[in-house]
């Protein structure tokens, strides 16, 4: 079999290098081009000679990729989006995890199926890790707020550090919201009254 | 009463208007739907998400349902318009080297579109031009082709086409890969304020009253929920009211400016619902009456004579029988679902659900149910008419 050459749009670097790295661990025979800036997409693209095109769905850019799709006129071979009839779920489970897939006519389906899952996996270990590293920084500014309230009502009521906290975990049950909510309307109120 | 929740998708213009308001003030609850608009940043992105049955209904290019009803694109699905979101509302605009070219310098000849043509085919016989517009299946496209045959050129030869998403227009020109671009506002007017081209025709001087974008929508969600289909329909249709009175729009481009919406400056988005636009970046300001529409039954009237004209001018270049779509755009444009939603908000709905299109000179009243129904202008800038039941004059 010829040596694969995938074309990878994305300006998420992180992303882009997660799925260079899916797609040499799963071939050995492939070649990757990561296309980062979008301007001049197409001759890219065509400069690339790729076989498959990977392409974030948040890129305006895929709008030109039909084209090329429709005219050919960037390629020598005729390149349409991969829909796999057969297999709907897979067209769709890409679609949901925000990449598509352009490919060269003749291509084997097989191996272009194995392609589009391969980044379905990739795009959505980045969405998870994203979400793990959104999740800790707000764990991390919850918990500076709630120091800043402890201090605030220790120096107020003259509390203990353990007695400041105790006040603002029960302040928050009795009116049923988060500590760090009622942590972050302290120091709202503080600020505005300083 | 808990509301419908229906996700609808759009795309970030001027023209998503009726959408943007029919949430933000309230008409969309007011008839029991919870109108989620979900931006996209393309149109393959609205194609697919709709034929994958992501989104009931999106925001389209007025080609787009028939394209994909007939599976003209990498996705077929069942498709139809049972409104049309707006008419107008694009420029076409051109480099300054490309205007310096074709010998126009200043507002003057701004909106004649025979002059402009003549001069842009010239100016392309002595070097390549290359024009913009955002999708193969789009009016920019249609308008743009029509236009330049209508001037005794061939878009084919003369000329090449690119497909450029609206907000990438601007770096497109800068960046030489575009001379020209025919686009849909705020984007026309981002180019000229960033000093990147001035524009040379309002698309209404091509087809005075051409549809723009469409309510696309899932033919098998339409059969199911036709109850929340109406109450769209409705909720859109007193948008479209509410834009059409003049007083409404500096706070309608205030709503839309929101980053979560189109994210460009209010004043450039209020230029774009008022049709007065800024040339050539002098300051000189040329207002377009009807530049954009999106008032009334004679905006948002899905005519099918409308649909039949997109595949007597589209179809066989996407590959597909002349005749065929024919038949599939009187299936597509559907001015029954129409009628059944609008009727009970009293408006004046029209006897026939096909016409003649580019016929009208003026204003003038037209056959009616309640006989106060005027419509025209609308025609073409050839004058040329296209009656869907000869179909053969293109």
């Amino acid at each position: 079999m010829s040596k694969l050459r995938v074309a990878v749009v994305d300006a998420d670097r992180d992303r882009a290098l997660m799925i260079v790295d899916g797609l040499k661990d799963a071939f050995d025979d492939v070649d990757v081009v990561v296309i980062g800036d979008e301007s001049g997409l197409a001759r890219r693209i065509a400069e690339a000679a790729a076989d498959v095109v990977l392409i974030d769905l948040a890129s305006p850019s895929r709008d030109a990729l039909e084209q090329i799709a429709a005219a050919s006129a960037a390629f020598e071979r005729p390149v349409a989006m991969f829909v796999d009839r057969s297999d709907a779920e897979t067209t769709r489970a890409a679609i949901e995890a925000g990449v598509s897939a352009y490919v060269v006519d003749g291509l084997e389906k097989r191996r272009i199926r194995s392609i589009v899952e391969m980044a379905i996996s990739r795009f959505h270990a980045h969405a998870r890790l994203r979400a793990e590293l959104a999740a800790t920084k707000e764990a991390l500014a919850e918990r500076k707020t709630i120091d800043r309230a402890k201090g605030l009502l220790m120096k107020a009521r003259g509390l203990s550090e353990d007695e400041a906290y105790a006040l603002l975990r029960r302040t928050a049950m009795e009116k049923g919201r988060k500590l760090a909510e009622i942590a972050r309307a302290l120091v709202d109120a503080a600020e505005l009254l300083r | 009463m808990s509301l419908e929740a229906i996700e609808v998708g759009f795309v970030p213009l001027v023209d998503a208007a009726a959408l943007i308001v029919a949430r933000e003030m309230g008409f969309a609850a007011e008839e029991g739907l919870d109108l989620r608009l979900v931006r996209e940043p393309s149109w393959s992105n609205i194609r697919d998400k709709v034929a994958l049955g992501i989104y009931p209904a999106a925001h389209m290019l007025a080609p787009m349902p028939l394209a994909m009803s007939l599976g003209a694109g990498a996705m077929q699905a069942g498709v139809i318009a049972p409104f049309i979101l707006n008419t107008g509302g694009g420029s076409v605009g051109v480099s300054h080297a490309l205007a310096a070219a074709m010998g126009i310098d200043g507002p003057a000849g701004y909106g004649d579109a025979r002059a402009m043509g003549v001069a842009l085919l010239r100016a392309a016989a002595r070097r390549p031009v290359a024009i913009g517009a955002p999708f193969p299946q789009s009016m920019h496209v249609e308008l743009l082709r029509y236009w330049l045959e209508g001037c005794g050129g061939d878009p084919d030869r003369d000329v090449t086409l690119h497909t450029v998403p609206p907000p990438l227009m601007t770096e497109a020109l800068a960046a030489g890969e575009i001379d020209a671009f025919c686009v849909g506002e705020p984007w026309g007017s981002l180019a000229v304020e960033r000093g990147v081209a001035r524009l040379a025709l309002p698309g209404a001087a091509i087809w005075a009253w051409a549809p723009e974008k469409a309510l696309g929508v899932r033919r098998d969600w339409a059969g199911a929920q036709p109850d929340a289909l109406a109450a769209l329909l409705r909720a859109l249709f007193r948008a479209g009211r509410w834009l059409g009175r003049a007083a409404n729009l500096p706070s309608a481009a205030e709503l839309m400016a929101s980053p979560g919406y189109l994210g460009v400056s209010a004043m450039l988005i209020e230029r774009g619902l008022t049709g007065a636009l800024s040339v050539d970046g002098s300051g000189a300001i040329r207002r377009t009456p009807r530049f954009i529409g999106f008032d009334g039954v004679e905006a948002s009237f899905p005519w099918r004579s409308q649909a039949q004209w997109i595949a007597a001018r589209a179809a066989r270049r996407w590959g597909f029988d002349a005749a065929a779509a024919h038949a599939a755009a009187a299936e597509c444009f559907r001015p029954d679902l129409y009628r059944a939603a609008i009727a009970p908000l009293g408006a004046d709905l029209p006897g026939a659900s096909s016409k003649v299109e580019g016929a009208l000179e003026s204003r003038i009243g037209v056959a009616s149910a309640q006989g106060g129904l005027f419509l025209g202008p609308d025609r073409f800038f050839d004058r040329r008419e296209y009656d869907p039941d000869v179909n053969d004059c293109y």
